[in-house]
């Protein structure tokens, strides 16, 4: 690591105020930003950690309406989120990393494998930062790129709870156990969403064919003549581009069937 | 019942008290007054010229003592290779100079250019960045054919070519192997990769150098696993030291599967710079240090012909194999692919005529040496797939071709160049088909089937060549050291005993099973006995831990020192009894003369030794200690059978193991518990080849596996329970505890186990895959069904 100046500020103005230095940049958990630091690859001079803002955390259920903290880590999404978001983040990583990353470390971060992605698209989910909300859709774009401006937070994320269910099923990369592949379906007020990680060169996007052929008819077979096109997808040791795009179409259509 | 001490009781072992409540003594967890610390800066190209290293800037950055680069190595010896392996026309192998930092090229990614030692690891760092290196980019070398090709760009320039050897071991007329191939009915053929694997020990490799200029002395602390070989090694050929000046301590190690046994750049590189800086220099290597310098195991191609006559009996076996080398030679690299390989080419079976030919090649990758089984996995796994392939094609049951075919007899000679002394390996597929319960998988098939799942099957037998080894055969086989062992028993004179031992525990649970043998053989408490390894001033000079050869080897050293000791003590007792020693009888820690009830306890016996009041000093010394060598007259044959059963899903080509069961035969057997757990930690080893692991270059010599991010290591949730069966004995004929070693076992005869499974799981879905490649991983599956 290079050396860097730390700060521990208690609410988001002050984090907010912190940020506003140059190259300052915000800790969250630190599952993805530590290791980088250790191998040299960033250089902040200071970080700002999110992790005493007591306006950023928890996990609540309210009218239908599901509020998660920025600062939420993974473990309290898997204890206290609606069913299929908890399991979907009981399965990250392992207890370490669930006891210290965050929701909002994940989604500022938009590993193009991670899991959360997946799962704001196909929740239709908003993005609150200390300045705006986000539609989930206009947030990702891209590997590893967002809509967040420089200095900007991720206080907290609101999900209406899908009221025709929601399922996730991720295909596990043998080494990482990041997702290979990862897609997440809600049945959504407005309609059925499909949001696939892990496979796109582009990083997480909607299935919209899946979607437009489940909102017709919500079973497995509404999919059979649907081939997601490999020309998008990643390609490296763990699996060619045809070998994710038949993923997609499988794990598409698990989701479904176990939401039934 | 089982026992409750002694051998073949199961105590729980004693280290994993201080591993398990952190309170090991590991190299990191030394640290000496006043040391500075050493980074490496490391090439991250395969291959280029070095123009020139520009220190100047870093050398004035904070904190920085001293910068080397290759330079200052020039007159001193390089890494050297401890085995010379002659080619098929009598010519020495080719040995490129291996030095401490690179001169003039830099080989592989990973390839050290520059040593920065500051007051702070980070400080080193820092200047690391700050050095200049200018380097010209040459094409890298990296797939084993095409650096054999005619005009490829070479990896060592003062050698020939990327050829370390062409060797042949068996019948090496061509043309009476192809006969006997002509003459077959028939012929079943098989190409195949054995991958490239990285050890990954949880405890990166450390070394910390220090030098007392008072009495010119040098200590290194280091991550080894033969404390001996590496002073004898760093002495003799790389830095010129006198032996008796240079200790070398191995504490606690955590983990070596062969990697750790070698004598590495860093290690002569610390020792060299205390004394040139007076000061204690100490390095630790990151993960991905370890990465991209430890020696990484296997990385063979093969093609693989197996000859069978109109009655299914085998008849001739032929293997070419590119074996590659990295960009340097490591210790005992050379040996692996060879000697440790094509000897055991026979496997259990009575094969007549058997050539094999391994070529040996460089190439601008991290140097491959002995990693858990070590030519013995890659041996195993051809022939015991060839079968596997041969059985489908001649529509034979594999597990009664492999028994028609066994070796029945012993001794026997096998046509590669081997005795085995011992065996019975129908017995052992006894018990694996019990373990197994062959007859319960039609069920489980259908189950499997029911739920949409693919099952299969997959048996295979091994054999392995262990308790390395006879010293006079290795010789003539090229190896550079002895290949003995030697412990010495030191008894005090309140009747507790000290062993000191020349193999190294890291892991294997010495100090737990050694002094169940001692305890056994004197008929006291094993608490009283205490096992001291790892430091060259404190052990007599013995060769260390690989080779599953640490109880057969060392453990007999122990056992004929104890009997010294025992037959000392004898005539000190037969004094203290006014009895004829002849006379004596040693039981349960007592000594009496026989027919009598006269008797001295053994603490009674060991006080006199030390306090000779009333002592025969006419006869014998004072004092009970002594010291034993032993040099093995043959190697051991442990062998087994193992069986897995495997299910695929059809959709994604994922593989879950659903049970593994292992009959293998050890001989005998000291500590069952600890036999168990490394026939388990062999398989899990060895389904993280089949299943997972893959070190992988790009075309530019660019490590693409560098981290866990890519690189594939299995986890708990990977492997299932065992079922482990050692019940099959059938003891060593040459040592005296009659026992063979079971270190490897597993990581040897698992994987082909697996990949049968899978194959045999294919085929019951109607696919016509006959082969696929480790890791047989979910895209490799789906991609062979979807051919
Ligand atoms: C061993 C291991 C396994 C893992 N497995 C998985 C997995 O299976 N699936 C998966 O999805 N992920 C996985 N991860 C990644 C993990 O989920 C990380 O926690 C996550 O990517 C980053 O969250 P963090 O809170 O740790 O963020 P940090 O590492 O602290 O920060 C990451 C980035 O986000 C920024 N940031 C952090 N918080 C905020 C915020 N509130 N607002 C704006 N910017 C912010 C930081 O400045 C930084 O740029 C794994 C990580 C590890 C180490």
């Amino acid at each position: 690591m290079y050396a860097f100046d730390f700060e521990r500020p208690s609410t988001i103005a002050e984090a907010v105020a912190a940020l506003q230095d140059e190259d300052a940049q915000a800790l969250g958990g630190g599952q993805t930003l530590i290791p980088t630091l250790k191998q040299r690859l960033a250089s902040p001079s200071k970080l700002v950690s999110l992790s005493g803002i007591a306006e950023m955390k928890g996990v609540s259920i309210e009218g239908g309406v599901l509020t998660i903290g920025g600062g939420a880590t993974h473990a309290e999404v898997a204890a206290d989120a609606c069913a299929p978001l908890a399991a979907l983040a009981a399965n990250i990583g392992d207890p370490a990393v669930r006891n210290r990353g965050t929701i909002g470390g994940s989604l500022a971060n938009n590993d193009p494998s991670a899991d959360y992605p997946a799962a704001m698209l196909a929740l239709g989910a908003t993005i609150i930062t200390n300045t705006r909300e986000i539609a989930a859709d206009d947030f990702f774009q891209g590997m590893f790129t967002t809509a967040l401006e420089e200095g900007e937070i991720i206080t907290s994320v609101r999900i209406d709870v899908p009221p025709g269910g929601a399922n996730y099923q991720k295909f596990e990369q043998p080494a990482s156990r990041f997702a290979l592949v990862g897609v997440f379906v809600a049945r959504t007020a407005n309609g059925v969403r499909v949001g696939v990680t892990g496979a796109s060169e582009d990083g997480a996007y909607r299935w919209s064919e899946a979607e437009e052929a489940l909102n017709k008819e919500f079973r497995e077979d509404a999919l059979m003549d649907l081939r997601p096109n490999p020309a998008i997808m990643i390609e490296d040791l763990h699996g060619s581009r045809e070998y994710r795009a038949h993923l997609v179409r499988v794990l598409t259509k698990r989701a479904v069937a176990a939401i039934g | 019942m089982p026992k409750d001490h002694g051998i073949g009781a199961s105590p729980k072992r004693r280290e994993d008290v201080r591993f398990l409540t952190g309170a090991g003594n590991y190299t990191d967890d030394i640290n000496v007054n006043g040391q500075a610390y050493v980074h490496f800066l490391r090439s991250d190209v395969a291959h280029a010229k070095i123009n020139g290293i520009d220190t100047s800037a870093a050398e004035a950055m904070p904190g920085v003592v001293r910068i080397f680069t290759g330079a200052d190595f020039e007159g001193v010896g390089g890494m050297p290779c401890g085995w010379g392996v002659t080619d098929r026309h009598g010519e020495p192998m080719q040995e490129p100079p291996h030095p401490i930092l690179a001169q003039g090229k830099v080989r592989h990614v990973g390839d050290p250019i520059a040593a920065v030692i500051a007051d702070t690891y980070e400080q080193a760092r820092d200047a690391a960045e700050a050095i200049e290196v200018d380097l010209d980019d040459l094409p890298a070398v990296v797939d084993m054919k095409a650096a054999l090709a005619d005009g490829a760009t070479k990896v060592h320039d003062d050698l020939t070519s990327n050829l370390c050897y062409d060797w042949v071991l068996g019948e090496t007329d061509d043309a009476a192997v192809q006969a006997a191939f002509d003459s077959a009915a028939h012929v079943t053929t098989l190409e195949l990769v054995n991958q490239r694997l990285v050890a990954n020990p949880m405890e990166p490799r450390v070394a910390v150098g220090d030098y007392n200029r008072g009495t010119d002395e040098h200590t290194l602390y280091t991550t080894s696993q033969n404390p001996h070989v590496i002073r004898l090694l760093m002495c003799a050929f790389v830095l010129g030291l006198p032996e008796h000046k240079v200790r070398v301590v191995a504490p606690d190690v955590g983990g070596g599967f062969g990697t750790k046994i070698f004598h590495y750049a860093e290690e002569a590189f610390v020792t060299f710079a205390a004394k040139a800086i007076n000061r204690p220099v100490k390095w630790t290597a990151s993960r991905s240090e370890a990465f991209m310098s430890d020696a990484q195991g296997r990385d063979h191609v093969t093609r693989i012909e197996l000859a069978l006559d109109a009655s299914n009996n085998f008849t001739a076996l032929r293997t070419n194999t590119l074996a590659n080398m990295g960009a340097y030679l490591s210790t005992f690299s050379s040996s692996v692919p060879t000697w440790l390989h094509g000897t055991l080419m026979a496997g259990n079976y009575k094969t007549p005529t058997i050539q094999v030919n391994v070529k040996a090649v460089f190439t601008n990758t991290v140097p491959v040496d002995a990693y858990r089984g070590a030519g013995r996995p890659e041996a195993t796994f051809q022939i015991e797939r060839v079968i596997d392939k041969a059985a489908r094609e001649l529509g034979v049951d594999p597990v009664a071709l492999r028994r028609q075919n066994f070796i029945t007899e012993f001794p026997y000679d096998t046509p590669v160049a081997l005795t085995y002394d011992t065996g019975d390996y129908h017995g052992t597929m006894d018990k694996l088909e019990a373990a197994a319960d062959f007859a319960g998988f039609a069920a489980r098939r259908a189950a499997s089937e029911a739920k949409g799942k693919l099952r299969g099957l997959g048996v295979n037998c091994y054999i392995e060549a262990c308790g390395i080894a006879p010293s006079n055969i290795v010789g003539m086989l090229g190896a550079r050291a002895g290949l003995y062992d030697a412990a010495t028993v030191r008894v005090n004179a309140t009747g507790s005993i000290s062993v000191m031992v020349g193999a190294h525990s890291h892991g294997q649970g010495h100090e737990t099973a050694f002094p169940q043998v001692v305890a056994d053989m004197i008929g006291i408490d094993e608490s009283m006995i205490e096992i001291v390894h790892g430091d060259t001033s404190k052990i007599p000079f013995g060769m260390g831990t690989y080779g599953s050869r640490s109880l057969a080897v060392c453990g007999s050293a122990m056992v004929k020192a104890t009997e010294k000791v025992i037959a000392k003590a004898k005539k000190i007792a037969a004094h203290l009894l006014e009895a004829s020693d002849a006379d004596i009888e040693l039981k349960d820690g007592v000594f009496s003369v026989a027919g009598t009830d006269k008797s001295v306890a053994w603490g009674d016996v060991t006080l006199t030794a030390y306090v000779p009041h009333n002592f025969p000093l006419e006869e014998v010394e004072p004092g009970l200690e002594e010291t034993a060598f032993y040099d093995p007259a043959n190697f051991t044959f442990p062998a087994g059978a193992y069986a897995c059963e495997v299910e695929v899903d059809p959709e994604t080509g994922k593989v879950t193991i659903e049970r593994f069961a292992a009959a293998d035969d050890f001989g005998n057997i000291i500590n069952p518990m600890i036999v168990d757990g490394q026939v388990h930690g062999g398989i899990g080893q060895g389904i993280g080849q089949a299943l997972l692991e893959n070190c992988v270059y790009d075309a530019d010599g660019q490590l693409m596996t560098g981290s866990y991010m890519d690189y594939a290591m299995p986890r708990a949730d990977d492997v299932p329970f065992y079922t482990v069966d050692h019940s099959s004995q059938t003891p060593c004929t040459h040592n005296p505890l009659g026992v063979k070693g079971c270190g490897e076992a597993g990581a040897i005869g698992s994987p082909p186990a697996v990949v049968n499974a899978v194959i045999d799981a294919l085929q019951s879905g109607g696919k016509n895959v006959d082969h696929i490649d480790m890791p047989v991983s979910p895209s490799r599956v789906w991609s062979a069904m979807n051919a």
